[in-house]
């Protein structure tokens, strides 16, 4: 990283820090949700930017995650910080499942993709039925006092749940740009550049790439988490619904696969550009049913056909700094 | 002695249809073996088996004494086998000196990779003026040398090239062909698959002819070259 690199993280960091002494309300929670977008979209890309594997199906673990931690602190009481536990165990097994079923039998490319979509419906249908965790009608976490600060049961103000993300954030953004470095980022480069000649090079592809889906599903499971603890409501509709994967991939995908600001700056210009998008109709009193959708989607055309790197790698060149 | 690599009585399947039948060679030590045949015989086929890539249905692989059955392809890389696969397989958005490090990743590579990097340099000087380069904005040829570099960085007693001077102009196969031959006198044992035959068989001291997975002829690359059936068939002579 060069100097003007450091410079400019180290300003924001510092804005994000401060952000919640002088933001109101609304804009802490529309900052909150960009953070988990960007958490979870640099979740999304240690398996796909770095290592080549494309997952169309991250709500899996998002879900899984939630619905284990929270079904923890439902029926027993238990606070989050053992339920987190549980939740990385079962998505990192679910993960290592696929992979093992993908990877040792050779199935790659859009088949790999299908095969995490296939897993994540079939999950969704599946909850749908489990009554001990609410079915379809969800379920629905106390919600205790919102003024005071419960770390323990992780329940307290939106500020605290801004903090949790922006910590949460931060250390994902360590760790990715640590693994880069680090032999398994090497050999995920070249798995994802080429696996065959990775492969006739030694490179033991099915373990690296086996590593790349456990840290990836790990890390997902804890925005699951997250989510569970924030919204305090779920339905097996919504978390693992496939537009859930599709949001996670979004952010990464504007923002530039396989950097490592990319997602984050992705996540960013996405929340604040749908945001930005409902109030401007607001404010110009259009109620055209859908409209929304075609103003976001044609903005979506327009990145990917000027910047098909994404923004980060076109910002980055201008700003002088390495991606 | 016996030789460094024995393959016998190979089989092997793709589904239903056979790709290898019962083909047995033997690769002696500092020796270039040249497998010459037509397209879709089976050649590139039994560089995968011999790699650990493709599993055999029947048959062996002993490399330096040792059965290679049921070894992953790390691990018969990590034996002293490396490959040059069929079209220049190098990683395009790594640069060269990236590329050439990634080939002494193994275990038995990782101690002598910075001399084996000196080694790869000497023997092509363009690589070292492109360390810095893009792979994938390299010409073909200066892929393909940045390949059998990257092979190299692997310290192995066994290089095994599938194609090398496939789709290269006729000048840089040469230079490519050359570098297999300099690398042979140095000590290292070549397996060759070319479709160039007559040049293979002349760099070659043995020879096996593999048509529709089966090896039909061997003998010495003069004997081969002097063989009116190969003569007809490859050479069209």
């Amino acid at each position: 990283m060069n100097r003007r690199a450091a410079a400019l993280l180290l300003a924001l960091g510092a804005l994000l820090v401060a952000l919640p002494h002088v933001a109101g309300s609304y804009a802490l929670s529309v900052a909150t949700l960009i953070l988990y977008f960007a958490y979870t979209g640099q979740a999304w890309n240690v398996m796909m930017g770095f290592a080549g594997q494309l997952s169309l199906g991250h709500s899996i673990y998002v879900g899984v995650g939630a619905y284990a931690a929270g079904a923890l602190f439902f029926h027993y009481g238990i606070g989050p910080w053992a339920g987190l536990w549980l939740a990385i165990a079962l998505s990192v097994l679910i993960g290592l499942v696929i992979g093992f079923l993908a990877f040792r039998f050779g199935i790659s490319g859009v088949y790999f993709a299908l095969l995490t979509i296939a897993f994540a419906e079939f999950t969704r249908i599946g909850f749908d039925h489990l009554d001990w965790l609410g079915g379809p009608g969800g379920m629905f976490l106390k919600v205790a006092q919102r003024d005071q600060i419960d770390l323990a049961n992780f329940r307290g103000p939106p500020i605290m749940y801004y903090y949790a993300m922006l910590a949460l954030s931060a250390a994902a953004l360590a760790l990715c740009a640590w693994l880069l470095r680090s032999r398994a980022g090497y050999y995920w480069r070249a798995i994802r550049e080429d696996e065959e000649a990775a492969q006739a090079l030694g490179i033991n592809t099915f373990r690296w790439k086996m590593l790349a889906v456990t840290i990836s599903s790990a890390m997902t499971a804890i925005s699951g988490v997250f989510f569970a603890f924030y919204y305090n409501n779920l339905f097996p509709e919504q978390i693992f619904n496939i537009g859930r994967s599709i949001e996670i991939i979004l952010g990464p995908v504007i923002g530039g696969v396989g950097t490592l600001f990319g997602p984050i700056l992705g996540a960013a210009v996405l929340t604040l550009l749908s945001d930005g998008i409902t109030e401007a109709l607001a404010a110009f009193g259009w109620e055209i049913p859908g409209i929304k959708q075609v103003l976001y989607g044609l903005v979506l055309l327009a990145a990917i056909m000027f910047m098909p790197h994404g923004i980060w790698p076109a910002l980055a060149r201008r700003i002088g700094v390495d991606r | 002695m016996s030789a460094l690599l024995q393959v016998e009585g190979l089989d092997l399947y793709y589904g239903d249809a056979q790709a290898l039948v019962q083909v047995s060679l033997e690769v002696p030590e500092g020796e270039i073996v040249a497998i010459v045949g037509a397209n879709g015989a089976g050649k590139s086929t039994l560089i995968r088996a011999i790699a650990g890539i493709e599993r055999p249905r029947a048959g062996r692989i002993r490399f330096a004494g040792r059965d290679l059955a049921g070894l992953d392809s790390h691990e018969v890389c990590n034996l002293g086998i490396a490959q040059v696969a069929e079209g220049r397989q190098v990683f395009p958005s790594l640069t060269v000196e990236e590329n050439l490090e990634l080939g002494a990743m193994l275990p038995r590579a990782r101690a002598g990779a910075r001399r084996a990097m000196q080694d790869a340099y000497a023997l092509f000087p363009t690589l070292a003026e492109r360390r810095r380069q893009l792979a994938g904005t390299m010409s073909g040829g200066e892929q393909q040398m940045l390949a059998i570099g990257r092979s190299l960085m692997a310290q192995p007693e066994l290089i095994m090239f599938d194609e090398p001077s496939l789709g290269l102009a006729p000048l840089v196969a040469k230079e490519v062909l050359h570098a297999i031959h300099v690398l042979n006198a140095r000590g290292l044992t070549i397996l060759l698959v070319e479709q160039n035959v007559a040049v293979s068989l002349r760099i070659s001291q043995h020879a096996y002819v593999l048509e529709n997975g089966r090896i039909v002829m061997s003998g010495s690359g003069e004997q081969l070259l002097r063989d009116d059936r190969v003569r007809q068939a490859y050479l069209g002579l």
